[in-house]
Order: structure tokens, then C-alpha cells, then sequence
């Protein structure tokens, strides 16, 4: 009953916070509501900022008139793709050089060297390698979302317990078996907390990549808009795509708490 | 070989003449011996336990007869062939927690026997029965955070009975308890014992502990290069009750006996322990 109320409760503080926010969005931008205290122009500040009802109405007739679908759903397929192909490239990466001192003392500083360089200005040329379709986005998100997964993955199998570990192998675990049964639960924690990071740099991987060259997506919309200087439409792309990611974060988290039941949560008591 | 197990027949364990020498990792060059030229034997069914001060390379010992950690010298032997690998033969009980937290109880009593192969159903019902045996009846769908220390203790002991090792190797398995949840745990153990008589080498920094529950008590000396420096044959009749044991006469002479030998290796472990500080 209390921690209903007080979801309750935070739900409308949510809402309230949401509310203001754009309360005041409307009063700054609404030309003539406010006497003019910046701009000499009353238009000038809806010019620059857009207005919340304009943009929610853009929002409306993208959704009612079934516009936006095909760019969303392109949106969403690519990072999809780059949010499963990185995770598992970097899962496997990341088991591997964990579990092989050669190959990761070999590999190092050239993964070391890969992470640091600045990924984003590889998106045009995976536009010329891979074309003005999907396939550039999702290997732009690739390379952003594989390196977060390789890093907690390398990092989680390296923090097995070594009395765990002693344990499964006096109780008679074979290598494979040590690796299924130990080190990927070991890692799973860690990989689903880079989950999180990932898909949110999945969906800047699509996005970019629309946005510096393409024919669809949301990315594309936006790029469209800002050509025309049409913040309305930009930021309504924008707050699409924010609530898709928060959707696409929701269920991961979903899936966190449904796979991940064995950790100790903060404060754990039985209700009976 | 100076113990008593038997004429002609092959202890259950053997470590002989067993050194173990660490490189440092902070300066090359430097090395540490733990354990020197030790030798120990554990005969078939019988109960010895291993006592020293804090930091003498007990646990050293102790993987090494598991075949978790390769001697500088010297050798083990299991039933007379020496060891090679991990020691199938043993089942080994951790100080610290070694359960897999992912898995609930009774998995875990069934990891052992699903890494073997056993088929599921089969499995299950031995892990029911065992769970049952050490009074964990109801707790099958808990993780181990779910559960208390001492619980903790007896899956662990589960997992490692169910796959009926001939030796076990226990290291301080009970020394992360309180007092009144350790004692039981120990007569629960000699009860689990006492059903099946197998070669147990337990290692221990408590004395009581280790007169109360084994047949032989062997004292190390202080680290470094650790060694034997007095066997004990812990004559009490069986079976015990660990808490009433410690009240017969018999028991305070052994354990004045022994304490009188430990002594000076106690003093001395405490003052490297100091210098090192």
C-alpha cells in the first residue's frame, strides 16, 4: 500500500516536472504571450526553439497520416541489427581475449588504439564501402556498441571468483563446461550493465549514419527538416526518437531483471 | 612412512616431501617458500586434521592434494598412483564461499553430477535426497544469497557428498561460522562421516576443533617453509559429540599435550605476522 502510494506519487511528480518543462517551452516561444525581454522580434524565439504544440502536432500527423512508420521502422531495424550483431561480436571477443593471455596480450594495444579513435568520422566512409542503405548504419553501430560489450565482457570474466572457479573444476567441470557454467553467468551481469550504454549507442549509430547520408530513417527526417530550418519537425524527430530508445531500454531492463533473479538486490525482505 | 595406516595397504593420500615456492610478482627474484619438505599421509577412512597458525600455507597444502596447485617438488599419491591433473578422487570444501551464486541450492547440489553427465531425473532425486540430509528440505528454489552462512555450508557439503568422493578436503570449511552454527555443523559432519567412513584431510587453525573431530591431528610449524612438527593420535572413542568431548578429561590432556608443542610455532608465526606489518 505505502510503495503504492508512493509510485503514485512519483509518477505525478514525473508528470509535473514533464509538464513544467514544457509549460515554460511554450510561454519563452509563444510569440506576444510574454512581453519581449531578448529578442527584439517576438517571432525570433519560435524560430529558434520551435514550440511544444507545433512539434506535437507534427508528431500527430506523422503517427495519424502513417508517415513516420517506414522511417522509424528502418530506425528501429538497424539499430536492432548493430544492438544484436555488436553484442555478440563483443561477447565472443571478449570470452576469448579473457580467455587466452596470447591472443590478448597480443591484441591489446591495437584494440586499446581502436576504442580511443574518434568512431564517428568513419561513418562516410562506411557510406562509400557499404552504400546509402542499412548496411552502413548497422556497421557504424557495430563499431560503437561492440567495443562497450567487449570491455565489461573482458572485464566480468577476469573477475571470476577464483574459489568458484577451484570449486566447478573439483566438482569435475570440463573446459566448455567451466565456460558455459561459469564464466558466461559470471559475465552476464556485467555485459546487461553495458546493455544499457549499448542500445543507446546503437540508436546514435542509425541515427548518425541517416543523418550524414541516406533516403530513410528518422536520422533522414531530420537531416530533411534542418535543411529547411524547420526546428518543429527536428525536434519532434528528436522526441520520437527519445521515447523509442527509452522503450528499447525498458525491455532490456526487463530482461535484465528476469535473467539476472540470482543477484542479491539492495534491499531484499520477504513480504509474506 | 611414520604413520599408522595399516600394514602393507596404501594410504588413501599421500603428499611426499612436498615443497611449494612462490615467485613474488612485486620484485623478480624474490621468492617465498611456504610449504618445505612435508610430508603427510591420510590412510583409508581416516580423519586428519591439519592445525597451524594463521598464515602458514595450510590452503597450499591442501590444493595441492587437490591437484589445484602443482608442488615445486615432491609428489601426492592417491591410492598408491600419483596425481596428475585435478584430483578425481576428492571432493574439496572452500573456506570462503564457493557456491555459484547464479544457481539455486539445489542446482547447485546438482552441478557435479550434470558436469558428469548423470541424466536430470536421476539427478534431481539424489539432489532432493541430499539437500534432505543436511536439513535443507524447502530451501531447493533459493539462491545463495538467500540463504545464511551455515546454510551455505551444508549445500556446499551436498554438492560435494553427492558425488560419493573417496576423500575429502575440507579448509577451514566452517571457520567463517559462529560458534553455535559451528558446532552443529561439526557433529552434523561426523554423523555424514560416520555413514560411509571416508579418508578426510581437514584443515584448521582451531585446535578443540580438530581434536574433537579427527582420529589423527598433525601440527605445522609456522610459515615460512612450513612443515610437520608433531603427530597426535586422538584416542577418544566414537561416536562424538563435539560439544560434550570437549568437557572429558581425556580431551583437556590432549589438547595440553599438543598446545604445549604448538606453543613456541604460535609465538613465533605472531611475531613474523608483527614484523611484517
Amino acid at each position: 500500500m505505502t510503495t503504492n502510494t508512493r509510485r503514485a506519487r512519483l509518477v505525478l511528480y514525473h508528470t509535473l516536472l514533464l509538464g513544467g518543462v514544457f509549460l515554460f517551452w511554450y510561454a519563452m516561444t509563444e510569440p506576444g504571450l510574454i512581453p519581449p525581454f531578448w529578442f527584439d522580434d517576438p517571432t525570433r524565439a519560435k524560430f529558434f526553439f520551435g514550440q511544444p504544440l507545433k512539434v506535437f502536432q507534427r508528431i500527430w500527423t506523422w503517427f495519424s497520416s502513417g508517415s513516420i512508420y517506414l522511417h522509424l521502422g528502418v530506425t528501429l531495424i538497424e539499430t536492432l541489427l548493430a544492438f544484436a550483431i555488436g553484442t555478440l561480436l563483443g561477447l565472443v571477443a571478449g570470452l576469448w581475449l579473457a580467455l587466452s593471455p596470447t591472443a590478448s596480450t597480443l591484441a591489446d594495444p591495437y584494440i586499446k588504439g581502436m576504442n580511443a579513435m574518434p568512431r564517428v568520422i568513419l561513418a562516410p566512409i562506411f557510406a562509400v564501402w557499404f552504400g546509402l542503405g542499412i548496411a552502413s548504419k548497422v556497421v557504424f553501430g557495430v563499431t560503437l556498441v561492440f567495443f562497450i560489450v567487449f570491455f565489461n565482457v573482458y572485464q566480468g570474466v577476469k573477475e571470476v571468483s577464483p574459489v568458484v572457479l577451484a570449486n566447478a573444476r573439483m566438482l569435475g567441470a570440463s573446459g566448455r563446461q567451466l565456460l558455459r557454467h561459469v564464466y558466461l553467468p559470471s559475465a552476464t551481469s556485467w555485459v546487461f550493465s553495458s546493455l544499457h550504454t549499448s542500445i543507446g549507442l546503437a540508436f546514435v549509430g542509425a541515427v548518425v549514419g541517416e543523418y550524414l547520408g541516406s533516403a530513410r530513417g528518422v536520422g533522414y527526417l531530420i537531416q530533411q527538416a534542418e535543411g529547411v530550418f524547420d526546428i518543429d519537425t527536428v525536434l519532434a524527430g528528436i522526441l520520437v526518437l527519445t521515447v523509442f530508445a527509452l522503450i528499447l531500454d525498458f525491455i532490456v531492463t526487463r530482461i535484465e531483471s528476469r535473467l539476472l533473479v540470482w543477484r542479491p538486490g539492495t534491499a531484499e525482505t520477504e513480504r509474506l | 612412512m611414520h604413520s599408522a595406516t595399516g600394514a602393507g595397504r596404501e594410504p588413501a593420500l599421500a603428499l611426499e616431501q612436498i615443497t611449494c615456492t612462490f615467485a613474488s610478482r612485486e620484485r623478480a627474484g624474490d621468492r617465498y617458500t611456504a610449504v618445505r619438505d612435508t610430508t603427510i599421509t591420510v590412510g583409508e577412512g581416516e580423519f586428519v586434521s591439519v592445525v597451524g597458525p594463521t598464515g602458514c600455507g595450510k590452503s597450499t597444502l591442501l590444493n595441492v592434494a587437490a591437484g589445484l596447485l602443482a608442488p615445486s617438488s615432491g609428489r601426492v599419491r592417491v591410492k598408491g598412483s600419483p596425481l596428475t591433473g585435478i584430483n578425481r578422487a576428492a571432493g574439496y570444501m572452500f573456506q570462503a564461499d564457493s557456491l555459484m551464486p547464479w544457481r539455486s541450492a539445489l542446482d547447485n547440489v546438482l552441478a557435479g553430477l550434470e558436469f558428469a553427465g548423470v541424466a536430470p531425473g536421476d539427478a534431481e532425486m539424489r539432489g532432493h535426497a541430499w539437500l534432505a540430509r543436511v536439513g535443507l528440505t524447502g530451501f531447493e528454489r533459493r539462491f545463495p544469497h538467500q540463504l545464511s552462512g551455515g546454510m551455505r555450508k551444508r549445500v556446499a557439503l551436498a554438492q560435494m557428498l553427492i558425488l560419493d568422493p573417496k576423500i575429502m578436503l575440507m579448509d577451514e570449511p566452517f571457520s567463517a561460522l559462529d560458534v553455535q552454527t559451528r558446532q552443529l555443523m561439526e557433529n552434523e559432519l561426523l554423523e555424514l562421516w560416520s555413514a560411509d567412513r571416508k579418508s578426510v584431510l581437514f584443515i584448521t587453525h582451531d585446535l578443540e576443533e580438530a581434536i574433537a573431530l579427527s582420529d589423527r591431528v598433525i601440527v605445522l610449524s609456522a610459515g615460512p617453509g612450513t612443515h610437520p612438527i608433531g603427530e597426535f593420535v586422538i584416542d577418544l572413542p566414537r561416536p562424538r559429540d563435539v560439544n560434550e568431548i570437549r568437557m572429558t578429561p581425556r580431551f583437556v590432556e590432549i589438547h595440553g599435550d599438543i598446545w604445549h608443542a604448538m606453543k613456541d610455532e604460535v609465538l613465533k608465526g605472531y611475531a613474523q605476522s608483527r614484523k611484517t606489518q
